[in-house]
């Protein structure tokens, strides 16, 4: 019974994780850069719907809204100041932009909410479900954030294959200038990108700090680090990928924090993303691209 | 090089041989070779000799699967049959730079230079193997890196010379003139003292006079270095010209061989380019 | 050869410059003109100063993005530490003890950059920058659970939480999370000096030699390098290597001028940092990252009279430099602006174009 309860909270956590992978595969995918500030929206996302909620006083619903929608704008002024005028040049210089602009979200937050520690509370507020005579609890955070995962996933997969807009997305990650010639606005795909990516990661924002309630200004950083790696193990570029990545990051820290070594957790699961790279050079899912000669 | 089977031929299937070179060892000898991609044949069946100092040509409509015969040649890819042996030994299962290693140097279709380094510097990147420096001699700059520095300048001075190149010693390679790019890639596949240079499409971007000037150089090439040479061109006056045996290749499939008089007149070399219709056009077309 | 010349000559400008740099501060501390603060930056700007050249190596010159240089620093750190507390009395001399420790700290950060290089430079660009972030991670975790003592029966390590018992009379050298305390400060400046000449010197003449063009060929065009018969891997293989070694180096300077030090100081941050100082220092340029890892170490050093403004401000003009020199909307307009000056000098514009 142990197992089924360690495996429903690792799958829970790797929810989160999917959430937050989505983000970096869509933005890695199309606009073929790292955005380590990633990680940080979270952490935006969490303040502006813990200040929506215990100092407006604002129901969840609307603090969850608000947040989505900060964290879109937000999305958006990023790319459109910071990366958009770095289009085309080395993916490496709008990597260490983007450490800027996580750097940048890091200390702006401690100026506006200080250091300290803030006590999220969580956003759920029905009592856990008792299974097998109370042998196996599932909370309501992890039955809000799994099914959280799955409509989004859904949503995402009708979203890039059914809509117009979705299907630019793919175009443009396809093949950037073909998409251009094609009439596709490649800076409008972009900023959606973004939009979508940061929204997702509002939502991810509130879903951790539920479970996690411990919010300050890097509460971000490793989960972000942590999607990151779910993102390439799934194969960065494909969004089952990230979301598979995801789920199986969190079962396999779950269960060596459970099995192996609590202190270890860290060692084992970027010990199994080399392996599996060592493995699978492109991620579970993702494609391997020979170079033509 | 004695975990790969030397496995000298018996009898080799002469075709691209030269008079002089008869009885003496080919430098290439590659027999049914093919490679599938998925389910696709992209060559197949492709068997070759050539002979130590042969200037030789291997052309075909475009998508023929010239390049990658070229590619299969140097042990970028694979075959899926056949072997290819350079100097008498099988490459098979060679990485690209041991096969290098093996007297086989090439040039590229779309130009790889290493073009943010000099000129001088990319010939002296193709004398890579010949440069006998250790490591520590490079890193504390021990009187055999000076030595050895000093015979590389030379050398690497007096093929750029020979290319007519010496003048963009300096200059970093990417900001040469497209003409200019395409022989440097040659002197540096010089560079690697190889016995036979594959040259991919020469003479492609290049205008006339530049042509005719690299017809000559071609020669010049292999009566001073007594390389062999195999080359892919569209630029049939080249071919025509330079070549002294020419392969003809269609569906990744030799469809001929021969002299280049007996090439020009092939009825199907005529079809394979102009198509079926017009049999009395010749090959240049 | 003029390209020759040109080289040496920049070479020769580097160590000049790095040279003046240290004696102009060593004068000024030795007269009581620089304040216990500033004192206190000069050994870890020099470590830094060692940290991004040799990243520059693996980064400018061979075109590999590593996310994981601190794990090195790290490695290279701990060793020194445990290798200078166990010869505190075979070797009373401290500036030897401190060589040896920096040289068991590179060998080591060496070795294992060898080991892990085997099977992780397979990998190519993103995929081996996300690796080399996992082992960082990897290397931390480890070092902040490792309890490593010694007492009359020899050395004794271990991984499990329940730390290490050691016979009466033993002393704990690194105290799992704790980190390790009581470390002997070895490290001075004049030591972080000599290892910037060691650095520069190995790494500009890797750069200029047989070993340096095939590394540089295989980032310009791996393909073509291949085909001139350069085994990749192994000239991959060669510049992490070196890389992992200098970083061990400066991690064993950098941790023996402290008290005490935690893994979690060799953390993503810092790999992030040192990678920060590379770019902004330029791609391949050794003096630029020399430059660059002063100022930028200093900058928020310098700025703490700020308080809490000064990493929002460091942030700001990191991005601010970055859209600077790379935008091409901006390199437009600079460029606009330099043809407007160079007409007004217009006896320099050969000068000029000579530079460029």
């Amino acid at each position: 019974m142990k197992i089924i309860q360690y495996l429903i909270n690792g799958i829970s956590i790797g929810s989160v994780y999917a959430i937050i992978a989505l983000g970096y595969t869509m933005v890695y995918g199309i606009a073929k850069m790292l955005n380590f500030a990633h990680g940080d929206i979270i952490m935006v996302g969490a303040y502006i719907s813990f200040c929506v909620t215990n100092y407006l006083g604002l129901p969840v619903v609307v603090s969850i809204l608000a947040a989505m929608a900060v964290c879109t704008a937000l999305g958006m002024l990023i790319e459109a100041l910071a990366y958009k005028p770095l289009r085309g040049t080395p993916s490496l210089a709008v990597l260490i932009t983007a450490i800027g602009v996580s750097y940048f979200l890091q200390n702006a937050a401690q100026l506006i909410w200080s250091s300290s520690p803030k006590n999220y509370t969580s956003v759920v507020t029905f009592q856990p479900l008792r299974l097998a005579g109370g042998q196996l609890v599932i909370t309501g955070e992890v039955i809000v954030t799994i099914i959280a995962s799955i409509v989004i996933m859904v949503g995402l997969t009708w979203f890039t294959g059914k809509t117009r807009t979705g299907k630019a997305m793919r175009a443009v990650s396809e093949d950037r200038e073909a998409a251009e010639l094609m009439g596709i606005s490649v800076n409008k795909t972009i900023s959606t990108t973004f939009a979508i990516g940061s929204a997702l990661a509002a939502i991810a924002g509130v879903l951790l700090c539920s479970t996690v309630p411990t919010l300050q200004p890097t509460t971000g950083s490793m989960p972000g680090i942590r999607a990151f790696t779910a993102a390439v193990l799934g194969g960065i570029g494909s969004i089952p990928g990230a979301m598979l990545g995801g789920i199986l990051l969190g079962v396999i820290e779950t269960f060596s924090k459970a099995y192996l070594s609590p202190q270890f957790s860290d060692a084992i699961v970027f010990g199994v993303l080399i392996v599996i790279l060592l493995v699978k050079p492109a991620g579970l899912l993702g494609k391997q691209v020979q170079e033509k000669v | 090089m004695n975990e790969y089977s030397k496995k000298i031929l018996k009898v080799p299937t002469v075709t691209f041989v030269r008079e002089q070179d008869q009885g003496k060892q080919p430098v290439l000898d590659v027999r049914n070779l093919g490679i599938d991609f998925g389910g696709l044949t992209a060559v197949d069946g492709f068997n070759i000799t050539i002979g130590p100092t042969e200037i030789s040509g291997l052309i075909g409509p475009n998508g023929a699967g010239k390049t990658t015969i070229f590619n299969l040649l140097t042990g970028v890819y694979q075959p899926t049959r056949g072997s290819v042996l350079v100097n008498g030994i099988d490459i098979k299962g060679m990485p690209v730079h041991k096969v290098n290693k093996l007297g086989i140097a090439r040039t590229f279709q779309n130009i790889r230079l290493f073009t943010d380094m000099s000129v001088l510097d990319n010939v002296k990147v193709g004398m890579h193997n010949d440069i006998k420096c250790s490591f520590f001699e490079s890193v504390l700059h021990l009187p055999g890196y000076y030595k050895a520095e000093k015979r590389a300048n030379q050398k690497a001075m007096e093929l750029l010379d020979f290319m007519g190149l010496a003048e963009f010693a300096d200059t970093k390679a990417g900001s040469l003139p497209y003409g200019v790019q395409r022989r440097l890639e040659i002197v540096r596949a010089l560079a690697t003292n190889p016995s036979v240079i594959l040259l991919d499409e020469p003479a492609a971007g290049m205008n006339p006079s530049e042509t005719t000037e690299l017809m000559h150089q071609i020669r010049r090439i292999r009566d001073t270095f007594h390389v062999a040479i195999f080359l892919i061109e569209h630029d049939m006056n080249l071919v025509m010209n330079v070549c002294e045996a020419i392969a003809v290749v269609n569906y990744g499939r030799i469809i001929a061989k021969g002299t280049p008089d007996e090439i020009r007149t092939n009825p199907a070399v005529i079809e394979a380019y102009l198509g079926k219709e017009e049999g009395d056009a010749n090959a240049e077309g | 050869m003029k390209k020759l010349n040109r080289n040496q000559v920049k070479n020769a400008s580097t160590y000049i410059l790095v040279t003046a740099a240290f004696l102009i501060l060593q004068v000024l501390s030795t007269q009581g003109k620089l304040n216990s603060t500033t004192k206190g930056f000069l050994v870890p700007a020099c470590a830094y100063i060692v940290l991004a050249v040799s990243l520059n190596l693996l980064v400018g010159i061979c075109g590999e993005l590593s996310l994981g240089h601190a794990g090195f620093m790290g490695i290279g750190a701990f060793t020194g530490i445990v290798v200078t507390s166990l010869l505190a009395e075979a070797v009373p001399n401290g500036v030897l003890r401190l060589v040896m420790g920096m040289i068991a700290g590179g060998v080591l950060a060496g070795v294992v950059g060898f080991l892990i290089g085997i099977p992780v430079l397979r990998l190519r660009g993103d995929y081996l920058a996300i690796v080399t972030l996992a082992f960082g991670e990897i290397m931390k975790n480890v070092f902040g659970n490792l309890y490593l003592g010694v007492d009359e029966t020899g050395l004794h390590a271990t991984l499990k939480t329940e730390g290490l018992t050691l016979a009466e009379g033993g002393k704990m050298i690194i105290s799992g999370p704790r980190g390790a305390t009581g470390i002997t400060k070895l490290s001075t400046f004049a030591i972080g000096f000599v290892l910037i000449l060691f650095t520069l010197f190995v790494v500009q003449n890797l750069i200029n030699s047989r070993e340096g063009r095939a590394i540089k060929a295989v980032r310009d065009n791996r393909i073509a390098a291949e085909s001139v018969g350069i085994n990749v891997t192994a000239f991959r293989m060669k510049a992490f290597v070196v890389s992992a070694f200098l970083a061990g180096m400066a991690g064993a300077l950098y941790a023996m001028n402290y008290g005490s030090i935690t893994a979690s100081k060799f953390n993503f941050n810092t790999s992030i940092n040192i990678l920060v100082f590379v770019v902004l220092g330029g791609m391949g340029n050794i003096l630029g990252s020399i430059i660059s890892a002063t100022v930028l170490y200093i900058l928020p050093e310098a700025m703490r009279g700020l308080q809490d403004y000064r990493m929002i401000l460091y942030a700001v003009v990191l991005i601010l430099v970055m859209l600077f020199t790379w935008s091409p909307k901006m390199k437009d307009i600079i460029s606009v602006v330099t043809d407007k000056v160079r007409g007004v000098f217009r006896k320099n514009e050969k000068e000029a174009a000579f530079h460029e």
